[in-house]
């Protein structure tokens, strides 16, 4: 998650003209020095181009794209929204990526673009205001331009497609005024944004903007940054949880053609608060990746274990359910009513546990950083999504102080939450602070699968009464598990945080509840994980209610209707809040359940199941049709509803319930990282195997609810309620009902 | 202010061998119809060549075991991952990596790419691009088994476009053909 943004601090826009005579329009700081323009604004390295926006002379419109690209499409939506307020054609529209805006002045520290982190689904629901804000601001600059021009009330003039037309027809392009536009002052208060009825990029289908770049190899990702004298370095880690460094003899890995340097990375103490590595090393540094490889290869290594050595997943999981049998000093992460008389009056009684592993984040492109440091100076290019972060990590590393950092953002190979943590660009650093050499630092897979912050491991002990009636009076959620805080550093989050969510369905919906968490200690490194929180616990609540359904003979579709009760807005504390509608949860679940055909009686084998969550701001349904043939599950049809709020990019927001819930069946289906005496299992994908093209369903039908509501963001909305409705799905199909992931080892040892 | 992070070519690195005494004769490759030398270490998989020496970077690391497919190149026109292929094996064919697929214009596979708005992340759909050339040279008219058969990962999801990409690529180079 980003921290939460300074809502107070204050930002405007800030206008010059490059040397080339471009208009440069963008947001700077309250505090800024408002007269002058920044050194860096100017000039046309990319690099150096400070504001979201450069009109061209012949008329052409660079608009800089703030956030970390990670795949969430931001590189084309956030663009979108100041293109919009511009008013330009989206075909004259050029966009480029925007390096980390990280400014000082006499007044304090800001970023010159606003927030540029990617976490929490929170880049357009961010960018909506201040980036429409940014072209409608330049838009009224150009219009006050054009209305100087004509000597004509600017009140009379429009604009259309990166034009400013007159009444009687005259028409001058935005390049022709750029000019002029950057000498007039800017408005006093900030000019009117576009109705919605007025939209014409806004809600219109999108490609990727930079899809051109991908396809033919030029678009760069941090592992593609080279620069003049570094050396690659690879790392040897302690394979042991918080384990050090036994014996090291290193002779042969020198003598390993194009190796150049060894260096011993001391980790950190246990429990120390995280600072920079994650684990005890040593980096071997060579002219090329293969040699380093090689170079690592060579050395001849002992370990000691750390005070880990008898931690395995089996372990942990009878630890958990030990905890959850004792039932002593849990902590209280929410408690409604009573539960006691429920008990006594109940006419149905429904228990169930359900077991999660760790999830390891996998991305595509495996962590790496670039680091040059230099006298009083540093540069990093890495694939990021938190370039906050990376930036205080550097300067608390090297005393550099951050304004002489300069970070240069690429496209990232995949987040899904793991570059949330820096760690690679500490190791980068210290790496690079031996050597005296800038550095590119690569991790090959296995470092990537068995030294990341995993998604906490946990068990969900959920039970519930029901009176005649079949309505639920009473729900609790015990939770035991490795706490989602690990080695925090200052900051302080609640044990729970990260693992149950207090506020989330049925809270507020059935009178007596009870949420309770209990930490089942363990030392593997713990993070967020695409749609964290949710894609830990919704699985276990979805498939509970599911549970409920058919221990009371109830539809278990209209048992989620009758809980959510009449459309309204009930109190919401997590992210996403500060409400959560109980309407628009209902009415993805019975727009999902129409399009699966829910209800309707089968006699082919197949069965369907379906899940809702509430998530970030978003509302989502899945559903899927399956079967089983022999021992393979077939996916006949998946089917994602989801309500977002308004749709700034459609074909966006399409591929990522798309790609979230193929991202959510392939995690569910297969993937676990288990721990052994202290030591990660899986090593590459062979034993992390990421779901295939073959195993995929053919389409995944999306449907995305229209809606006027402000825009919640898309990539994580379309993950969490897929698991669920798999598990709902092969129950119904086979009568089997999986409570552990992955799924389909334990579909397995039940058939 | 220079650009400190360049992308061009630059020279194979000077290492020196300090391991073999008796000099190698240099390995000749041709990569998208430019010939090559490689006088450094035999067993460099052809992926670290083209991306550390050539700074071709096109063509990605994803595992290292040819399990992923991100480093997927076209050896004498065939689908082949780069991870697993040592220059002393790849040396004297003809190596077509992402950046030399297009000519005047997109390869029709790039154009379908782009068209179905394939790519989320883009990082493994190089690799994805390349395989998915190979498939329509072996089977121009592909069903739903045929495309099944590209086993390149991709952790954001996009296989049910990049079906539709390949589809669409194939019917663009029947098209071409007529």
């Amino acid at each position: 998650m980003s921290e939460p943004i300074d809502r107070g601090r204050r930002r405007f826009l800030a206008v010059s003209l490059s040397v080339s005579g471009a208009l440069l329009i963008g947001l700077r700081s309250a505090r800024a020095d408002d007269n002058e323009v920044p050194a860096a604004l100017l000039g046309d390295d990319l690099t150096q181009l400070g504001p979201f926006i450069r009109i061209e002379r012949d008329n052409r419109v660079v608009i800089g794209a703030r956030g970390c690209e990670i795949g969430q499409g931001v590189m084309t939506a956030l663009p979108m929204l100041v293109a919009e307020e511009l008013d330009v054609d989206w075909s004259q529209v050029r966009v480029i990526q925007l390096p980390y805006g990280y400014v000082e002045t006499d007044q304090g520290a800001s970023n010159r673009y606003g927030d540029q982190g990617a976490g929490g689904s929170t880049s357009v629901r961010d960018g909506w205001k201040e980036l429409r804000q940014a072209g409608a601001t330049a838009r009224w600059l150009l219009v006050q331009a054009a209305a100087g021009e004509w000597n004509l009330p600017a009140d009379k003039l429009r604009t259309e497609a990166g034009q400013v037309i007159a009444p009687d027809g005259r028409k001058l392009t935005y390049g022709a005024l750029a000019r002029s536009a950057a000498a007039i002052d800017l408005p006093a208060t900030p000019p009117p944004l576009k109705s919605s009825d007025q939209f014409h990029i806004i809600g219109r289908p999108t490609r990727v903007a930079d899809a051109r770049d991908i396809v033919t190899g030029r678009s760069e990702y941090g592992i593609d940054a080279y620069t003049a004298g570094a050396l690659i370095a690879v790392m040897l880690r302690c394979p042991y949880l918080d384990g050090t460094l036994d014996t090291l003899e290193d002779s042969d890995a020198r003598r390993v053609a194009g190796v150049r340097d060894v260096i011993r990375i001391p980790g950190p103490k246990p429990d120390e608060p995280f600072r920079a590595q994650l684990a005890d090393g040593i980096a071997v540094l060579a002219d090329n990746t293969w040699a380093a490889i090689q170079g690592r290869n060579a050395l001849k290594v002992s370990w000691k274990q750390g005070p880990w050595s008898k931690e395995s997943t089996g372990a942990l999981a009878a630890k958990a359910n030990e905890l959850l049998d004792k039932n002593e000093d849990g902590v209280v992460v929410r408690r409604d009513g009573e539960m006691d008389k429920p008990k006594k009056q109940a006419r149905y009684k429904v228990q169930a546990r359900y077991e999660m592993p760790f999830l390891a984040h996998a991305t595509m492109e495996t962590p790496g950083a670039l680091i040059d440091l230099r006298q009083d100076s540093a540069l990093l290019v890495a694939s990021l999504q938190s370039p906050d972060g990376a930036s205080e990590m550097i300067s608390s590393l090297t005393g550099i102080p951050r304004k002489s950092i300069e970070i240069r953002m690429t496209r990232a190979g995949g987040g899904f939450g793991r570059r949330l943590e820096n760690d690679f660009v500490g190791e980068a650093v210290l790496i690079a602070k031996a050597a005296g050499k800038p550095v590119k630092l690569i991790w090959t897979r296995d470092d990537d699968l068995q030294h990341d912050f995993y998604r906490p491991f946990g068990v969900h002990a959920l039970a519930a009464t029901l009176d005649r009636k079949k309505k639920v009076t009473s729900w609790s959620h015990y939770c035991a598990a490795t706490p989602r805080p690990y080695r925090e550093n200052g900051r302080k989050r609640r044990i729970s945080d990260g693992c149950l969510e207090p506020d989330d369905f049925p809270a507020g919906l059935v009178a007596n509840l009870d949420k309770t968490f209990f930490g089942v200690a363990s030392g593997m490194p713990r993070g967020w994980w695409r749609a964290p929180i949710h894609t830990f616990h919704a699985f276990s609540v979805q498939s509970f209610v599911d549970e409920i359904a058919v221990a009371t003979k109830h539809d278990a579709v209209k048992l989620r209707l009758e809980m959510l009760g009449e459309p309204r807005q009930i109190p919401y504390s997590g992210h996403g809040g500060p409400t959560f509608d109980t309407g628009r949860l209902a009415n993805v679940l019975r727009l999902c359940a129409d399009r699966i055909g829910w209800g309707v009686k089968r006699d082919d084998g197949h069965g369907i199941g379906i899940a809702c969550h509430f998530t970030f701001g978003g509302y989502s349904a899945h559903a899927f049709e399956v079967s089983m043939e022999g021992r393979e599950l077939r996916i006949h049809r998946a089917v994602v509803v989801v309500d977002i709020g308004r749709v700034v990019n459609p074909l966006g927001v399409e591929a990522q319930m798309m790609g979230g819930t193929i991202d959510a069946i392939s995690t569910a289906l297969h993937l676990a990282i288990t721990v052994r005496d202290g030591e990660v299992q899986q090593k590459n994908f062979p034993d992390y195997p990421l779901l295939k093209m073959a195993e995929a369903p053919q389409s995944v039908d999306v449907h995305i609810v229209e809606s006027t509501a402000d825009p919640s963001g898309a990539g994580e909305i379309g993950v969490p309620s897929a698991a669920p409705a798999l598990a709902n799905a092969i129950y119904a199909a086979t009568t089997v009902r999986v409570r552990k992931l992955p799924l389909m080892p334990e579909l397995m040892r039940k058939l | 202010m220079q650009n400190p992070t360049e992308r061009r070519p630059a020279a194979a690195p000077a290492a020196a061998p300090k391991r073999s005494a008796t000099p190698v004769a240099p390995l000749a490759i041709a990569i998208n119809g430019k010939p090559y030398e490689h006088d450094g270490d035999p067993s460099m998989p052809l992926l670290w060549f083209l991306r550390d020496t050539l700074r071709l970077t096109g063509t990605k690391f994803g595992c290292g075991v040819g399990a992923c497919g991100a480093c997927t190149v076209l050896v004498d026109g065939k689908a082949a991952r780069s991870c697993l292929l040592p220059m002393q094996n790849a040396a004297g064919h003809q190596i077509t990596t992402i950046e030399g697929l297009a000519g005047d214009s997109l390869h029709p596979v790039q154009q379908a790419w782009i068209e179905e708005d394939v790519p989320q992340c883009g990082y493994c759909q190089a690799g994805q691009i390349v395989a998915a050339v190979d498939l329509l040279q072996r089977k121009p008219k592909p069903n739903d088994e045929d495309i099944a058969t590209i086993s390149n990962l991709c952790r954001c999801g996009t296989y049910p476009r990049i079906r539709k990409a390949i589809l669409r690529a194939a019917e663009s180079i029947q098209a071409q053909k007529k």
